[in-house]
């Protein structure tokens, strides 16, 4: 028993060695780059979906979140504000570019468009990530699409009540769009 | 003898080449000579300009990042305040790589090109009326009510702007749909400068009297001059001579200045003076060319004021300040058009008189100003909120839709406000009438709600029978 425990560990630390991000950032491929660029974009996103909307919004019933925040004098849509993030990066010319699109997207620009982005928020909806590479306007990107998953109340109930959204019976974890992050490659 | 002859003309041509030469180098970089480098008119925007190439081809190494660059020198911060519906970002997103290939709108100069006259339209813009239809052809997979509508009907009518839709979304066309042609408590709102240069502790804000003046000595002002000053916001909220007439020379000391320009103005009304930089008053003042003058304008003026120059004291007075004269009298000093001319005999004057005679309600009249210099909620650079003048008379004219939210509704219904700038005739009217048509948006995004919450009340009946 205590053998195989052993071997299992073994296996497993084989394991995590041959997927784990090099300790030098150097060695980084696209993927360890894409990686953590998402880290980062998901924990603000967490945060601000948990500690801000869903805390205000839901819980304490203090204020509401709208899609017209400024009309409204609302708190910035959990979408919005990641969108606001990426045309931020965009207008600072940042050479990677990021969006959190959907199969069931409110707003129908956020809809899968390219053949990678149909297959890859497909692929996402099992939990996992997808990679690959595809090219646009003439350029290779290595893209990467991450599963964005509903993480409270308040990401179901907008999506399920609002009047332009083609689905309406989203749980709680349930996969509701992906992140889509490009790095160009030449 | 020959020969003499033959050197002659050469030296001749010599000496005309050089002449020439030095004609344009000189041409070249002097503001105002530059008219045989014009390669076609200029668009009414920038034909107070066009004689400084410098203006738009400051960078002529850069390309078209250089055009671009200049475009945003003046029209970065109201492409923000509007919420551009088509910022840069969303098309230089590799995503939206096919639809850069149909309109590539990271260049303003795409849709609005200069020096084309023959295919300029309203706006400036320099595409076929149909430029919708290059990524929206399928709208009506999307919209379903859009079905058969022409492709040259998109920005006509109250409903769509490529830029600016902040009184055009479909919620707030539901929001506000309902509104007749008069609100119950029609007025404009108020301004507040001096308390919120006292709520940022900027000024103490405490008045001033003749007796407090600092500048008597250095100025030696005509007791005519102090009386008006006394009577002034600026007095009234503790600005002395020093305020304006002080400021620090070339050599970093204070120095007294008889007559102070737009750039004394900035320290407190930094904003205003940037709206009046940026519109067609005070364009040439920015690019450091002579103040404009009404005789250069392409609109008809009048030909006293011709030879007028605008500044901050053209329309405001030095020393007295009033914002009434300069919200009606200045203007029709100036402008001589048929909506100008109109304008004392609509119903907009009858308020602006019943309001200056001390009949109407504070903020119930309505002058030039009212619509064309508007009163607006501002967000200062200190993120505060404010309401201020927006002095670029352009910010809010063309397309007229815009005024909407900043300027109509302040007093009328959503549907009467859109009616009424549609129609041209009413506006070269000066308002005074009906408008002629009702504009469809309103009623379609009210019948797209009721079909929403049709949907939303049949899935929810769904759900309870599960």
């Amino acid at each position: 028993m205590r053998k195989f425990h052993v071997v299992s560990s073994l296996v497993a630390l084989g394991v995590a060695a041959a997927f784990a991000t090099p300790a030098h950032a150097a060695d980084w491929d696209h993927k360890d780059i894409a990686d953590a660029l998402h880290s980062v974009m998901e924990a603000d996103r967490i945060v601000y979906t948990k500690l801000i909307v869903n805390r205000l919004q839901n819980q304490d019933k203090v204020i509401k979140a709208s899609e017209h925040w400024k009309d409204d004098k609302a708190l910035v849509l959990p979408a919005q504000m990641f969108r606001y993030g990426a045309e931020h990066v965009a207008e600072k010319g940042a050479k990677f570019s990021y969006s959190l699109l959907s199969l069931w997207p409110v707003n129908k620009q956020n809809n899968a468009k390219t053949p990678v982005e149909k297959a890859g928020l497909e692929a996402v909806l099992k939990g996992d990530p997808y990679y690959t590479t595809e090219t646009l306007g003439g350029k290779k990107y290595y893209t990467a699409i991450y599963p964005d998953k509903a993480v409270a109340k308040a990401c179901i109930s907008c999506h399920n009540d609002h009047k332009d959204s083609p689905r309406k019976d989203f749980k709680m974890g349930d996969v509701m769009g992906g992140v889509v992050l490009r790095l160009p490659m030449n | 003898m020959k020969r003499l002859a033959h050197y002659r003309a050469w030296l001749l041509w010599l000496a005309a080449s050089g002449l020439l030469a030095a004609w344009l180098a000189y041409a070249v970089q002097t503001p105002d000579r530059q008219q045989a480098f014009m390669p076609g008119k200029v668009t009414h925007a920038h034909h107070q300009i066009e004689l400084k190439c410098a203006a738009c081809h400051a960078e002529p190494f850069k390309g078209s990042a250089g055009i671009q660059d200049a475009c945003l020198s003046c029209h970065a911060k109201e492409l923000k305040a509007m919420d551009d519906s088509h910022p840069v970002s969303k098309f230089t997103d590799p995503r939206n790589a096919d639809t850069l290939a149909k309109l590539d709108a990271r260049q303003c100069v795409s849709c609005h090109t200069e020096h084309k006259a023959e295919i300029t339209r309203p706006v400036g813009v320099t595409l076929p009326d149909d430029f919708c239809v290059r990524c929206h052809s399928d709208i009506e997979k999307e919209r379903p009510s859009h079905k058969g509508m022409a492709f040259t009907s998109c920005a006509t009518g109250g409903c769509h702007n490529f830029h600016d839709n902040r009184a055009l979304y479909e919620d707030f066309l539901i929001r506000h749909g309902q509104g007749g042609k008069l609100k119950d408590d029609p007025k404009l709102p108020e301004r507040h400068l001096r308390d919120f240069m006292v709520y940022m502790e900027y000024l103490d804000g405490e008045p001033i009297t003749a007796s407090d003046m600092d500048g008597r000595a250095e100025l030696s002002p005509v007791p005519k001059l102090v009386a008006e000053w006394e009577h002034t916001a600026h007095a009234q909220a503790g600005v002395n001579c020093s305020g304006c007439h002080q400021a620090k020379d070339e050599s970093d000391t204070l120095a007294w200045i008889k007559q102070p320009d737009h750039t004394v103005c900035t320290r407190c009304h930094k904003e205003e003076v940037e709206g009046f930089l940026t519109g067609l008053h005070g364009m040439r003042l920015k690019q450091g060319m002579t103040p404009m003058q009404p005789g250069m304008a392409e609109q008809p003026m009048k030909p006293s004021a011709g030879h007028a120059k605008l500044t901050c004291m053209s329309c405001h007075g030095a020393h007295r300040f009033d914002t009434r004269k300069a919200a009606v009298e200045a203007c029709l000093t100036c402008h001589d058009d048929g909506h100008t001319r109109a304008y004392k005999a609509s119903p907009h004057f009858t308020l602006w008189h019943e309001e200056i005679s001390g009949r109407g309600a504070k903020g119930s009249g309505v002058s030039c100003a009212t619509c064309h210099l508007p009163r607006v909620e501002f967000t200062t650079p200190e993120d505060e909120t404010r309401v201020l003048v927006q002095h670029n008379q352009n910010d809010n004219l063309r397309p007229n839709e815009k005024m909407v939210r900043s300027v109509c509704m302040n007093c009328h219904g959503l549907q009467f406000s859109l009616d009424a700038l549609a129609d041209g005739k009413l506006v070269a009217r000066n308002f005074k009438g009906m408008p002629a048509q009702q504009i469809e948006s309103i009623r379609m995004a009210l019948e797209a709600e009721r079909r929403g919450q049709a949907r939303k009340a049949a899935g929810e009946a769904d759900e309870a029978e599960e």
